[in-house]
This record gives structure tokens, C-alpha cells and sequence, in this order.
């Protein structure tokens, strides 16, 4: 047995074709023009590491006098997202049928829905807390508000997918004995999606913690404000205690729902 | 008093009705004849086997009596309906009166045997009452408790289906289908993903189930031995019409074998 013997020299690369080198050049332009936009430069960067430094220096000891104060805006913070979070997957789900492929009532409504979740995910929820802001006020029901609306686009996509991809079998048995839509949903679809619903809602609130924190730097309520006045006051050692705050406050939320998880799963 | 003499007896009447009576039957995908002028006539209460070669076009006929496939012309009279004119609303009526049974049991995994059962109920009813055997009301749980019983599978009934062996689990689709309270059952090779063992026992049980309640059955099996065995009658579909039709008593398997070709069945 031997070697097939190369008859033809074979190119190392493709030859790129005219627009594909354009497009690449161009990118490749448009990659260069953005780094000196951003007006990111080494002596900005020497410079600002040291002052990160001395923010730093400044932050530690972290300032412990206003912390019961702190430990309620967080506790208000946590309901925030929870409110938030709950009212959006339960909005979520009626949404999610009315886009899900083949429990939809209609092409139209399906378009519908889908659209309308897509809005919900594609606006960030710092913008919807900023419109709620104005619409109902600073305070945490603009926080609530703006999470809703977010998971509602967040959830009701995942939703919707997991009701899509369900075996199809039990609803086809039950649809050939004449039961309901909603018969079919709640008997055959919702208990097998059940595992990915419940995934779903737990990462849902873990975001909502997260971002819950930062719809407070624009007035919609919770420890957000107390970060951010404590940062105009340039008080950065109660900055420090609300940061770890947080930080603990997140990742705990994250624990419990990875406990939850695996317990239910 | 004379008059209610003069009249037949109800039951008479139902005995000499044929629950079934197709004619003319014909269906073609394309520019292929699957069905070609197809009749048959079953009685009240028999068990007809259904046999023809894989492809021969036994699904597509058993599909069609409930309009799960439209026929392209002929007459279709079932538990007295003429099933080829019934409009969408009286047609979901008609279909909650038969029982299928198919090849996958289309079961819900996560879900109950009682639960599961208990989504038979949803030809009668509807609302979060037929949803879950722990919302049910007393009687409807009872009642899918004795229908799993009547499969064997009362003591599974808090058992999660994806837990059931196949035999068990086409057993709980059974009993799902009797929940239904089914007057005239369709089986499409309920035996056919089984091991031969179990497949036999699901013909057995079928056949038993049906004469127990006096059901009319038509079921489909590739397996040539249960199929006389569990059975009244044998019609065979060929070129799109039946070609043979014999009490089961009589079946001769050497004639029978040519409907089982173009299969590799065990037997
Ligand atoms: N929806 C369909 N479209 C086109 N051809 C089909 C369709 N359903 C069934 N057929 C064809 O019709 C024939 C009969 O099918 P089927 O009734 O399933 O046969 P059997 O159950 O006897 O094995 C087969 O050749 C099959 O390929
Ligand atoms: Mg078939």
C-alpha cells in the first residue's frame, strides 16, 4: 500500500473574492477608528490606576455607621426583584402560549405576541426604569415595573421554547378525543416543560437581583440610590459596605437557586 | 302498549345495525391508490383483525373512520354517524365515542399513571379538574383508579409513566383510552415497539377488554399468531380492497402469511 501521489499543487488558502476582502478591510478600519474614539490612551490608563488606587485606599475600611440603613434598601432591593420578577413570569407564560408554534390561536396573534416579547427583551431595562421613572415616579414600584417588563421579554421567550420543543405525542392523543386547547396545554405541554419553566423563573430572579441594583443609580428605588449618593458625596468607604453588601446579597440569591435547582430537577 | 309490542326491542335493533359499514372507499397520496373502492361491514361487538402488507395501507384506513385522514369518496357509517358528513363541532363529539390506541403510547413522562389515565376524562370534560389526578374530583379518581385496574396497573397508579416499562406503559394508555368510555375501539399496532411477550399480552388484553364490555374492535398486529388467536374475524387489505375475510377460528396461517410480507416480523 502506497501513498496516492499529489498530482496537483493544492492553494494553502481560499482566494478571497472582492467583497469579502472589502468587507474585511473595512472592518478591520472601522476597529481601528473605534479605539481612538473612545479616547482609551496609555498615559489615560497610567494615569487611572492610581486614582482607581487611592478610590481604593479611600473605600477601606468600609464605613460600617449606616448600615441598617443599607440592610433595608438591600431588603427593599430583594422585593423589588422579587415583585418584579413574579408579576413578569406570570405574565410571561399567557404571552409565551400566544407565541409558542402550535398553540398559538392564530398566525397573526403568534406574530403578535412574538413581536412584543422581542421589544420587551430588546429595550434594556435601565431604559424601561427610566420611563417608569417618569411615568409612576421614583421609588421602587419604577423598579418593579421596569423588571417586569423585562422578564416578561426574558421568560416569555424561553417559554415559549420550551413548550415548542415538548414531545408532541400527548397533546396529538389528547387533541384525537376532542379535549380543549387548554386542556392540551395544561395536561400535556405544561407538565413536560415544567423542568425548563422552573430553570427559567430561578435565572430570571437571579438577573433581577443583579439588575436591580443598578435601576436604583436612576431613581427607581433601593440600594442603587444609597450607591449612588454615597458616591456624590464622594463617602466611598459606605460605597464599600453597600458593594459588599451586594456582593453577598447576589451571590447568596444565587446559591439558594442553585440549592432550589437541583432539588427540583 | 300494542304499539311499544309492535316495535323491535332496542338491543335487536343495535344487534342487527352494523357498527360499522364502509362503501366505496377510496383514498389516493398523489398519484397513488391506497384505498380503491374499499367495503366492509363489521357487527356489533366483534374483534376484526385487520392484516395487509407494511405499506398496504391498514393505518391509513384506520385513521380515515375518524377523519384523521380525509377519504377522497365513499361512505362511512360508524356508531350509526355517517362519519364523511359530520361538520368540525359533531365530528370532536363522534371522536370521543372511539378509542384509539396507537403504536407510541403518548404518554406524559413526568405525570402520574392515575394522572395520565385520568386525561381520558377530557373527552367528556374540560377545566384544571381533568388536569391532575390530585384535582379530580372523587369520582373521576376513582374511576381511573379502576381503569388502571382493569389493565393490572392499579398498584402503579402513583408511579411516574416515564418509569413504566413498555408493556406497562401502552397498558396505562389503554386504560387512558377506556377512561374515555370508549363504544368502539381502533388499535394500530399497539403491540408493535413490544417485546413479543408483552406485545401478546396487550392483544390479550384488548380482545379480553373488548368482549368483557361488548366494544367493537378493529386492531391492526404485525404478529401473525395473536393476530388469530386475539380476534373474531380476519380481513386482509390488498391493492386497496379487502381480499380476504374469514372467521379467525378458520384461518388458515399458510394463506395468511402473503398479508405479513414486506416485514420482517417475529413470531
Ligand atoms: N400523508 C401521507 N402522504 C403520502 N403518502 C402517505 C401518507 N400516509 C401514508 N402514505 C403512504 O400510503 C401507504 C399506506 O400507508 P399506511 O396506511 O401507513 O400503510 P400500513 O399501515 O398498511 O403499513 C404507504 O405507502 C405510505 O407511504
Ligand atoms: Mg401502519
Amino acid at each position: 500500500m502506497s501513498l496516492p501521489s499529489p498530482a496537483v499543487a493544492v492553494p494553502r488558502w481560499d482566494r478571497p473574492n472582492a467583497l469579502t476582502f472589502i468587507l474585511t478591510v473595512l472592518a478591520l478600519a472601522f476597529l481601528v477608528w473605534s479605539f481612538s474614539n473612545v479616547g482609551l490612551s496609555w498615559e489615560r490608563m497610567q494615569r487611572g490606576f492610581p486614582a482607581l488606587g487611592s478610590i481604593l485606599d479611600r473605600m477601606f475600611p468600609p464605613d460600617l455607621e449606616r448600615l441598617p440603613q443599607i440592610l433595608r434598601s438591600l431588603l427593599i432591593t430583594f422585593q423589588m426583584a422579587l415583585v418584579g420578577c413574579v408579576l413578569g413570569l406570570i405574565l410571561a407564560f399567557p404571552l409565551a402560549i400566544l407565541a409558542a408554534d402550535g398553540l398559538s390561536p392564530h398566525p397573526v396573534i403568534k406574530q403578535l405576541a412574538r413581536g412584543l416579547i422581542a421589544f420587551f427583551r430588546t429595550v434594556p431595562d435601565l431604559v424601561w426604569a427610566l420611563l417608569f421613572v417618569i411615568a409612576v415616579g421614583l421609588g421602587p414600584a419604577a423598579g418593579v415595573m421596569a423588571i417586569m417588563v423585562d422578564k416578561i421579554g426574558f421568560a416569555g421567550r424561553f417559554f415559549a421554547e420550551a413548550m415548542e420543543e415538548v414531545d408532541k405525542g400527548p397533546q396529538e392523543a389528547l387533541a384525537a378525543i376532542g379535549a380543549t386547547r387548554s386542556g392540551l396545554i395544561f395536561s400535556a405541554v405544561v407538565p413536560q416543560a415544567l423542568p425548563s419553566f422552573i430553570a427559567t423563573s430561578l435565572f430570571s430572579l437571579e438577573k433581577a437581583v443583579r439588575g436591580s441594583v443598578i435601576l436604583g443609580l436612576v431613581g427607581a428605588g433601593g440600594i442603587g440610590v444609597e450607591l449612588k449618593v454615597a458616591f456624590d458625596l464622594f463617602d466611598y468607604d459606605t460605597a464599600a459596605t453597600i458593594i459588599i453588601a451586594v456582593f453577598l446579597l447576589v451571590v447568596l440569591v444565587e446559591q439558594v437557586s442553585n440549592r432550589v435547582r437541583k432539588r427540583l430537577l | 302498549m300494542a304499539l311499544a309490542l309492535a316495535l323491535p326491542d332496542e338491543s335487536l335493533i343495535e344487534a342487527l345495525t352494523p357498527a360499522l359499514r364502509i362503501q366505496g372507499l377510496r383514498k389516493a397520496f398523489g398519484a397513488r391508490t391506497i384505498l380503491d373502492g374499499l367495503d366492509l361491514e363489521v357487527e356489533p361487538g366483534t374483534a376484526v383483525a385487520l392484516i395487509g402488507a407494511n405499506g398496504a395501507g391498514k393505518s391509513t384506513l384506520l385513521r380515515m373512520l375518524v377523519r384523521l385522514i380525509e377519504p377522497d369518496a365513499g361512505q362511512m357509517t360508524l356508531l350509526g354517524e355517517a362519519v364523511t358528513e359530520l361538520a368540525p363541532g359533531p365530528l370532536r363529539t363522534f371522536r370521543r365515542r372511539v378509542g384509539i390506541v396507537f403504536q407510541r403510547h403518548n404518554l406524559v413522562g413526568r405525570l402520574s399513571a392515575l394522572s395520565n389515565v385520568l386525561h381520558g376524562v377530557q373527552a367528556r370534560k374540560s377545566g384544571p379538574r381533568t388536569w391532575l389526578q390530585a384535582l379530580a374530583p372523587a369520582a373521576d379518581r376513582a374511576e381511573a383508579l379502576a381503569c388502571l385496574a382493569e389493565v393490572g396497573l392499579a398498584d402503579r397508579a402513583l408511579q411516574r409513566a416515564d418509569s413504566l416499562s413498555g408493556g406497562q406503559s401502552q397498558r396505562v394508555a389503554i386504560a387512558r383510552m377506556l377512561m374515555q368510555r370508549p363504544e368502539f375501539i381502533l388499535a394500530d399496532e399497539p403491540d408493535a415497539s413490544l417485546d413479543p411477550r408483552s406485545g401478546e399480552e396487550i392483544m390479550d388484553l384488548l380482545y379480553r377488554l373488548a368482549k368483557d364490555k361488548g366494544l367493537t374492535l378493529i386492531v391492526i398486529s404485525h404478529r401473525l399468531e395473536h393476530t388469530i388467536r386475539y380476534s373474531d374475524r380476519i380481513v386482509g387489505l390488498a391493492d386497496g380492497r379487502i381480499t380476504l375475510d374469514r372467521p379467525s377460528r378458520q384461518a388458515d396461517p399458510r394463506h395468511l402469511r402473503q398479508f405479513f410480507t414486506g416485514r420482517d416480523h417475529e413470531e
